[in-house]
């Protein structure tokens, strides 16, 4: 969160990608400032992975325009490759070369300075010195995306577009990945970062929330689930998932989802949700709270319920 | 902006050393020459034997048996029997029962003891010129020998004249029969053109399908490294090839090596690059490695046909020798049939490799336009 004032590392407005006839991405607009950590969400399919590559010139914009690091994303994207790591969804490293010949090999592309140390320390780092002369493909999934995090680090990008990093990393290793992360923003790297996991979400600075292509949510994690307007009851007692089926589907409750020892109950509107809620309250065994909502309902919300409402918006555009 | 030696040398490394753990592809660069040249080696044998024979024979005597004999022992031939007439000779010859047909013409022997020099006929299935062609051409060798051989005693008058007797070889089906040797060297350019640009054209298509593309396209690479680095470290399996072509070459087909060796050297490599990069062309066309592989032998096939491999470049119509002339086999043919059967110099394939290095930057070219630098 060291950014603000300056000129913003990713500033892309009207991005517009199409397959075929299909528009994957809908006029995306974004600004992330220096050192931010911005979080990517969206369902599958919505659109992160093309916007992604449309940042750092793998995929041409069929229409809008932007900077990256400075650099014309359209015209530039040389320099502006020289100065980003990207790290791609699929494990795209060479799997017939070992570990130390693909950090080799980036570390090579990048024009790497002291190569040979800085593989020799991404190694130590990673915890694999001992295994360098094993061949890629026989890591596991987790280990993977550890090495092609650090074969993307190697030449100390100044912007890493991080897709999806941790899918299928142990929750130690992620913690240690996100603390990594969090390091690499307080020296000044930006970081925009697409994920799943709600826990990562939340240790975003910022984010932005994209469906069927389009933006549809976009700001301070803080503030996010303000800006949704989402209202919020927590309940606690036995039999929750009885409770639960009684809820379901009653007027004013868009959503049920269970937390632990305990339920949350959330609807867009408030004074419905509170109407709804009211012939429950009677029940002494149950303790109802008001709350506001949390990032992680919200975004359950999001992905679920209100897909109808969106795909009705993605029509009329 | 510029070109970076460090990630041309990335690149370079990473293909050998992928190379080199794909044991299988360079198994079949090995094996792939030697099958080739086998079969097309012993298959257009250029000194078959022990072709079958039948004789017409309408005198006998002294010089009929020895020249019959001569043939049988020459190994050539094999004298299965004998016809009675012309259409025997016909029939024998259209179904193959035999090659050659040796007819002894009516007082063959009383002509030759006068000194009038009759003609043998030797009617000959030239359908196929590299099983008739060396054996048709040891006829009036083996002619002149008998002669000698018989002529003692009386008959010594006719010691020193060559021509006691004449052969006439009449060559049916494909009076121009060609002789083998042609075949042999002209493999190399099939072998290269065939391995070469398979090769090359499975290596961008690779990237894509196994999606290490992304990876390398996200990094600043430019064409001419990818491109580079790509296509140099396949030259050492062309040397490899090569190598492996001349070994059998002397040792199993006794083909001359006639010209000197750097001219020759100077044309391979142009024409081993020219192919790799005319793969390299094909990958940024086709989507899967099936494509390629299918566009590569697409290729391979007027390489053989309109090459002058085989068939006489000069013999074939004028759209055919355009084509040809486009395809840097048919110039590398030419070189190395110059250079190997005629002892050609440099300054005889001047033009041939003037033509070669014309494909070469017309190909690359156009395959680093062709070249994407996204994933569109
Ligand atoms: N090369 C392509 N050709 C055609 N359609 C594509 C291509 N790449 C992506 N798409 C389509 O574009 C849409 C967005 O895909 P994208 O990969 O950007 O989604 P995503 O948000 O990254 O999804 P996920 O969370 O599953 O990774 C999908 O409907 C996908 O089918
Ligand atoms: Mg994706």
């Amino acid at each position: 969160m060291s950014g603000n004032g300056t000129t913003p590392v990713i500033e892309v407005n009207g991005l517009v990608k199409k397959f075929g006839d299909k528009t994957v991405v809908d006029h995306f607009d974004i600004s992330v400032p220096k050192g931010a950590i911005y979080g990517f969400l969206g369902p599958n399919g919505s659109g992160k992975t093309t916007t992604i590559r449309m940042l750092c010139g793998l995929l041409t914009p069929d229409a809008g325009s932007g900077t990256c690091l400075g650099y014309d994303i359209l015209r530039q994207s040389d320099n502006i490759k020289e100065h980003v790591g990207y790290m791609t969804q699929k494990f795209s490293l060479y799997e017939d070369l070992t570990i130390r010949e693909n950090l080799d090999f980036m570390a090579r592309m990048y024009r790497v300075k002291d190569r040979k140390r800085k593989v020799d320390a991404a190694l130590e780092d990673l915890g694999l010195a001992n295994r360098s002369h094993q061949q890629a493909g026989e890591l596991s999934g987790g280990w993977k995306q550890r090495l092609a995090l650090a074969a993307c680090l190697l030449h100390q990008p100044d912007l890493l577009l991080l897709d999806e990093p941790t899918a299928g990393v142990d929750p130690k290793a992620r913690r240690d990945f996100w603390d990594e992360i969090r390091r690499l923003s307080d020296d000044g790297v930006t970081v925009l970062v697409s994920t799943h996991y709600m826990d990562e979400a939340i240790q975003c600075d910022n984010i932005a929330y994209i469906a069927y292509g389009k933006k549809l949510i976009d700001g301070p994690a803080r503030k996010i689930p303000e800006m949704v307007g989402l209202a919020t009851w927590r309940v606690e007692g036995p039999d929750l998932a009885e409770l639960a089926t009684q809820l379901h589907g009653k007027d004013g409750i868009e959503q049920v989802a269970r937390f632990g020892s305990a339920l949350h109950v959330s609807g867009m509107d408030a004074q419905k949700l509170e109407a709804a809620i009211k012939p429950f309250l009677k029940d002494k065994r149950y303790t109802w709270k008001q709350q506001p909502a949390g990032l992680e309902e919200v975004f359950i919300h999001l992905m679920s319920g209100s897909t109808d409402n969106f795909a009705a918006g993605q029509e009329a555009a | 902006m510029a070109l970076s030696s460090s990630r041309f040398l990335a690149i370079l490394m990473k293909e050998f050393i992928q190379m080199r753990r794909d044991r299988m592809t360079f198994a079949m660069m090995i094996v792939i020459p030697i099958v080739q040249l086998m079969l097309f080696g012993f298959a257009i044998n250029s000194d078959p034997r022990h072709l079958p024979t039948l004789v017409e024979v309408h005198d006998t005597g002294p010089f009929t048996r020895g020249f019959l004999a001569a043939m049988q022992t020459s190994t050539y031939f094999d004298i299965r029997g004998t016809v009675a007439n012309s259409t025997e000779v016909d029939r024998a010859l259209k179904t193959g029962e035999a090659t050659f047909v040796v007819t002894i013409p009516e007082d063959f022997e009383r002509d030759i003891v006068r000194g009038e020099k009759p003609a043998l006929l030797v009617a000959a299935d030239a359908s196929d010129p590299a099983t008739s062609g060396s054996a048709s051409a040891a006829l009036s060798v083996l002619a002149a020998n008998t002669v000698n051989n018989l002529a003692i005693g009386p008959l010594s008058y006719l010691a020193g004249t060559q021509d006691a007797f004449s052969v006439i070889a009449h060559q049916r089906y494909n009076p121009a029969a060609r002789t083998s040797y042609n075949i042999v060297p002209g493999l190399l350019a099939i072998i290269i053109s065939m391995t070469m640009v398979m090769i090359t054209a499975i290596a961008i298509v690779r990237e894509s399908e196994r999606g290490t593309m992304e990876t390398l396209l996200s990094t600043p690479a430019r064409a001419p490294e990818v491109m580079l680095g790509k296509i140099i470290p396949y030259v050492l399996i062309g040397y490899v090839q090569t190598c492996v072509f001349f070994i059998l070459a002397f040792w199993v087909f006794s083909v001359p090596f006639a010209g000197p060796v750097a001219p020759f050297l100077l044309g391979l490599n142009i024409f081993i690059i020219v192919n790799l990069a005319l793969g390299f062309l094909f990958s940024t066309v086709a989507r899967n490695q099936m494509q390629a592989m299918q566009m590569s032998f697409f290729y391979l096939l007027p390489s053989i046909l309109l090459s002058g491999f085989m068939f006489p470049f000069a013999a074939m119509p004028g759209w055919a020798q355009v084509l040809g002339t486009l395809l840097p086999s048919t110039h590398f043919m030419r070189v190395i049939r110059k250079i190997m059967l005629k002892g050609a110099d440099l300054s005889d394939i001047v033009p041939d490799l003037r033509a070669l290095l014309i494909i070469l930057v017309a190909v690359s070219v156009l395959a680093m336009l062709r070249y994407k630098r996204t994933l569109d």
